[in-house]
This record gives C-alpha cells, sequence and structure tokens, in this order.
C-alpha cells in the first residue's frame, strides 16, 4: 500500500461482552457500547442515546433480580454498515419491558421509566421472555 | 465512575444540592440519601444543581421524582439547575419537564422557589 493510499477501514463487527450483573460493572458496558457506536456514522448525540438505552436494559436486569445479583449480562453489538443491533441477554424475567401503560409517567411509577427511555431512544425494540432468561434486541440506524 | 454530592444551605430554608459525575443504578442511592436527609430534616424546598453531571438514568430520575413528591407532601418544591442539551432531552422526552421547574443557573432556580 502506498503512503497516499486511503486506508480502508470497514465498520461491520460483532462485539461480546459479559459483565457481572451488579450496578457498578454498567457503567463498563456503557463505556463499551459507546466504543462500538462510535466506529459507525453516529452523531454524538446518537451515541449517548444508545449508551443510555444499553444502560436502561442492564438495570432492568439487575431490578429484575430485585437489585441483587442479577448472574451474568451478556451484551452483543452487531455494527453493521447502516445499524447497530444490541443484543442484552440475562437469566431474569425482565419484569418491567412490556409498554407504558398510559399515564404511567404521570402517575409516578418510575420502575417504567426505563423501558420508556429505551422504547424512545432506539429506533426497534423487541424482547423475549421465558423462565429461563430475557433476551432484548435493540436496533439503532444511522441516520443519513 | 461516581457522583459527588454536596449539600449547602441557601437563601431562606433553601438548600442546594450540587451533583457531579454520573447518575445511575450504582451512583443514585448516594444522591437519594442525600435528598431524603434533607426532607427528613424538614428542609423542603431544593435546588439540584445538575450542571456538572454528564449523565443520568431512569433510576436517578426516579430518585428526584420521589424527592419532589415527599417535599409536595408538605408544600414544598425542587427546582433544577441543568443546560446539558442530552440531560434536558431525557427529561423533555419522559415528560417530566412538566413536574420540574429546570433552569439554566441556580439564582433562577432559587427565585422561582419562593
Amino acid at each position: 500500500m502506498s503512503a497516499s493510499t486511503a486506508l480502508q477501514v470497514s465498520s461491520h463487527g460483532i462485539v461480546e461482552l459479559k459483565i457481572p450483573g451488579r450496578a457498578e460493572w454498567v457503567a463498563v458496558a456503557r463505556l463499551a457500547v459507546a466504543a462500538v457506536a462510535s466506529r459507525l456514522r453516529f452523531s454524538v448525540d446518537e451515541i449517548e442515546d444508545i449508551k443510555l438505552a444499553l444502560a436502561e436494559a442492564c438495570t432492568n436486569a439487575i431490578q429484575s433480580a430485585g437489585g441483587q445479583d442479577a448472574g451474568v449480562i451478556e451484551i452483543v453489538c452487531d455494527a453493521r454498515e447502516d445499524e447497530l443491533r444490541v443484543t442484552v441477554r440475562d437469566g431474569g424475567a425482565g419484569i418491567h419491558l412490556e409498554p407504558l401503560r398510559p399515564g404511567g409517567l404521570a402517575e409516578g411509577r418510575t420502575e417504567e421509566l426505563g423501558v420508556f427511555l429505551i422504547r424512545a431512544l432506539m429506533d426497534s425494540v423487541d424482547y423475549t421472555s421465558d423462565p429461563r432468561g430475557t433476551e432484548l434486541v435493540m436496533i439503532k440506524r444511522v441516520s443519513a | 465512575m461516581d457522583i459527588k454530592v454536596n449539600v449547602r444551605e441557601s437563601e431562606g430554608d433553601a438548600y442546594v444540592v450540587d451533583l457531579t459525575g454520573e447518575i445511575d443504578v450504582y451512583t443514585s442511592p448516594k444522591v437519594k440519601d442525600a435528598i431524603t436527609e434533607l426532607i427528613d430534616q424538614e428542609h423542603y424546598n431544593l435546588v439540584i444543581n445538575l450542571e456538572k453531571v454528564r449523565y443520568i438514568d431512569s433510576t436517578g430520575l426516579g430518585v428526584l421524582i420521589g424527592g419532589l413528591k415527599r417535599v409536595r407532601e408538605h408544600g414544598g418544591s425542587v427546582n433544577l439547575v441543568c443546560t446539558n442539551p442530552q440531560i434536558k432531552k431525557i427529561f423533555d422526552i419522559t415528560g417530566l419537564v412538566k413536574i420540574f421547574g429546570i433552569f439554566d443557573d441556580e439564582q433562577s432556580a432559587m427565585k422561582a422557589l419562593v
């Protein structure tokens, strides 16, 4: 490669992370997903959105364990050309993943704020939950 | 990652809570303890300064909402100081701008308490 040839870097890739399901580790997950998101063409604000959504997903897992040790939380960041797909898996029941009920925030049901924020900040949110655990898939698309 | 909490008395019976750092599921109990202690001491007019807060999540919002609900039971109020666009956006999309007074500086937040 000559010195004048532009370096071609693909932003496509998968990054997997496992964190202990405890409050003090959520910041690590937040920083990791921000680093992955920065590889795509997201704005600073969009990266902040992704960080917060991921943190809320991890917090949800911890809260579903009663605020105690939620075991291991698995995070998979699938960075594609035009979107970031973040999957969060844990062994809990995902107690607060249902969409916000009408009037929820106004009535002060603060436990639902997290899932409300996830749905508001990401372009697509889907989850499956059974007795073995919960898998939450969130997608943020790169805006034009 | 940590949160620094500084509580100081201001005009009248009002107290200012200066927060520095990030408020998340790990650090929010420290903020909750500071606010709870003030309310337990019957201080019901609070300004919470978020100027040096870089990040807040739902647990942090929950602490602020909980504090607001408690002081309102005693005729008090909680005003916030915040100019960080990302944090203001969180208050906006959750609709919390409608229940908190959010101001650009401490003086304005204090003035609006009375």
